[in-house]
């Protein structure tokens, strides 16, 4: 009688373990975006112009320097910051400088943001600058979009296609 | 530090709950006293599925979830078993691994020569939990889609990427079937180095308990069986970047951190997630209890015998040449690995109280409790011993408290372990008849504070374990009884039922001549 109890007490825990398990291994439910929502990604990977405008070394200069280094532009690594601004329905919703990577700020300027957004009509607006030698963005882009609930907009920036990608 | 006072409680609690579990399973079967070895097990279990779903697993975008979706179609419902034995065998595994952590820091088993296997143990949660998330890209459903984007997502709040990872998952056309090559490079790599890192983690102790017992393995793979067949694990729709994830069943034992990512930021996860490795990482040098000095070993005394060296739970001891005796070997202690547990003065065949010199030193003793002094006690308790069924309670200082046994006709010593008491010191107990009996006593059964010396005593005193317990005594007049801290009124119980069986048995007098070494019996008038 004793070991029966014992079983059946064991059979209690291993059944407690099991309903444990096998509850949160998938329970409760995670609402991750909301099924009357949609999502706007904003992102661009993109290398500032240089921090100044190349410059043609003059004659006394190239002589200067070893032979093999006598290329006729001079040109810094440092690029622009970008600039960058979103709107939606009118109201700004980032407002970034993104500085360039690396140790010689050389690289590329990154931005990646998501966005849960009530689906329906938006007017959506991007304005990026990518130097500091002008004082107004030198690419920018509107839309008028219908976002369906869980479409997933991508708002990325291509600058050799022309610049903003709305897709 | 708060957590520190409220451990005492959680100890409370965790006793107790052990409490309950041993009615049910026993002390020798208590799965809280195998979470170690049960993690081990449950490995081997993700491992075996593992290996049947990799053989059906496809890689590629729309190949891996169709694949995943074949395997639960395979005849006698193999597939559905392997999937869910593989799921929920990992979930098990995390759950007996954090509650083993939680029950090493109760327990406070992470200070001092514990250090290397609390340290090396932080890894492994990483390495678990990475191994674990790893796998649910597999099925490349929307589930997985949730986790590579969130992990993504997670990972660019390091400065250490030259482009944003979530970049990869911007939308469908973003992602393509190199990914898998890589995650299934993870999701086999990953495993093998928690693999390995968990060998590090047991190597700095003697006879690591890798295996749990067979009914344990038993019980926990037909309820892991069961589970797995009648709640299947089903995968989401498939993974499609252009849409968005709505309601997830999520693991919560896997996965219950990503939600914070999005609640807080993937920051300031970072900084807990960090925070919590940092703290674990310091443990063992936050303050703690005082350490009694480690073993000591006396030369002149040392025969080389090497019991000690068998018989240390920690791998603390080793044997050298003898500096002295040429051709003999000498225990040598390092101090570091010691745990000051007195197991190995328990085995040295010189800790015999019946020696006759007036100082006694035995090959290694512990300098907080000698061997010379335990005689002194034990012989200065049997002198005050009076009544029916006068009983020498030796027990341990991290199991039920035996001093609160203290009576009449109760004489009770308190061991750094049970482990250290030397069997000949039963035999000098009962010979001369100044005490009926002896019980021993120490952690619960299964769960020594210092891993075997429950182990080691009962096989002393069954005499398959050197040194043999030799007492001419009846073998009814021994008792042990193992009760952990909580135990206290339980092992009174066992006490007074055990000196109501001495007081059937015929009663052990001193014998005529002074050396104390004949007995005799006369018949109990009880």
């Amino acid at each position: 009688m004793g070991n029966v109890l014992r079983y059946i007490g064991q059979a209690v825990f291993y059944a407690l373990f099991a309903v444990f398990i096998g509850y949160f291994a998938s329970a409760p439910a995670y609402v991750h975006v909301a099924a009357d929502q949609a999502v706007v990604k904003v992102s661009f990977s993109h290398g500032g112009q240089p921090v100044k405008p190349c410059r043609q070394r003059s004659k006394e200069e190239l002589e200067r320097l070893p032979p093999n280094m006598r290329t006729p532009m001079e040109c810094v690594r440092e690029r622009s910051p970008v600039e960058f601004e979103f709107e939606l329905d009118g109201q700004k919703i980032y407002s970034v400088s993104a500085p360039p990577r690396g140790l010689s700020r050389d690289g590329a300027s990154t931005l990646y943001r998501r966005l849960t957004v009530p689906a329906g009509e938006h007017r959506l607006s991007a304005r990026l600058k990518d130097s500091v030698l002008i004082d107004k963005p030198n690419y920018q882009h509107a839309e008028t979009v219908m976002l369906k609930p869980g479409q997933i907009f991508v708002v990325d920036f291509d600058a050799r296609h022309g610049g903003f990608v709305f897709k | 530090m708060a957590c520190l006072r409220f451990r005492p409680r959680l100890r409370h609690t965790v006793l107790r709950v052990e409490s309950l579990f041993d009615v049910a399973f026993g002390e020798r079967l208590n799965p809280l006293h195998h979470l170690g070895a049960l993690g081990f097990f449950f490995f081997w279990v993700v491992l075996a599925s593992g290996v049947y779903l990799f053989t059906f697993f496809d890689t590629g975008i729309t190949a891996a979830y169709q694949s995943v979706e074949d395997i639960a179609h395979h005849p006698l419902r193999l597939g559905i078993l392997a999937r869910g034995l593989h799921r929920y065998a990992s979930d098990a595994m995390v759950v007996v691994v954090l509650l083993h952590l939680l029950r090493e820091w109760v327990y406070e088993r992470y200070h001092g020569f514990r250090w290397y296997s609390w340290i090396t143990g932080v890894p492994l949660l990483w390495l678990m939990y990475a191994s674990g998330v790893n796998g649910f890209w597999l099925a490349w459903d929307q589930l997985a889609q949730y986790i590579a984007q969130m992990t993504a997502e997670w990972f660019d709040a390091l400065p250490i990427f030259s482009e944003p990872v979530a970049r990869n998952f911007l939308n469908a056309a973003s992602v393509n079937d190199r990914i898998f090559t890589l995650q299934v490079f993870l999701h086999l790599g990953l495993p093998l180095f928690l693999l390995f890192a968990t060998w590090v983690h047991v190597q700095r102790i003697t006879n690591p308990k890798t295996t749990p017992p067979r009914a344990l393995m038993l019980g926990s793979l037909a309820m892991l069986a069961l589970l797995a067949l009648f709640v299947p694990v089903v995968p989401h729709a498939p993974a499609n970047l252009d849409v968005a994830v709505g309601t997830l069943r999520l693991d919560w034992i896997f996965l219950s951190g990503y939600p914070l990512i999005e609640l807080w930021s993937p920051g300031a996860v970072w900084v807990l997630a960090l925070g919590i490795t940092l703290l674990l990482a310091v443990a063992p040098w936050l303050p703690a209890r005082h350490d009694a000095p480690v073993a000591v070993v006396d030369p002149a005394n040392c025969n080389g015998c090497a019991r000690c060296f068998a018989d240390c739970p920690f791998a603390a001891i080793v044997m050298a040449p003898h500096p002295d005796k040429p051709g003999h070997k000498l225990a040598v202690v390092d101090a570091k690995l010691c745990a000051a547990c007195g197991i190995c003065a328990g085995s040295c065949p010189s800790a015999t109280p019946f020696r006759s010199i007036a100082e006694l030193v035995s090959g290694i003793d512990m300098p907080a409790l000698t061997v010379h002094r335990l005689r002194e006690q034990v012989a200065q308790g049997l002198e005050r011993l009076r009544g029916e069924a006068r009983v020498v309670v030796f027990g341990c200082e991290h199991a039920a408290d035996v001093a609160r046994l203290e009576g009449e006709s109760v004489a009770a010593y308190r061991l750094p372990c049970t482990g250290n008491l030397p069997p000949a010191f039963v035999d000098y107990v009962l010979r001369g008849g100044r005490a009926d009996g002896v019980l021993v006593t120490g952690c619960n059964g299964g769960d020594c504070h210092f891993r075997f010396g429950n182990d080691w005593t009962e096989q002393r005193f069954a005499g398959t374990r050197e040194p043999h317990l030799r007492t001419r005594a009846a073998r009814e007049r021994v008792h042990l009884a193992w009760a952990g801290e909580n135990d206290l009124e339980k092992l009174k119980r066992e006490l007074d039922a055990y000196r109501e069986r001495l007081c059937h048995l015929p009663r052990l007098v001193a014998p005529a001549a002074a050396t104390g070494v004949a007995l005799r019996r006369r018949v109990s008038h009880g």
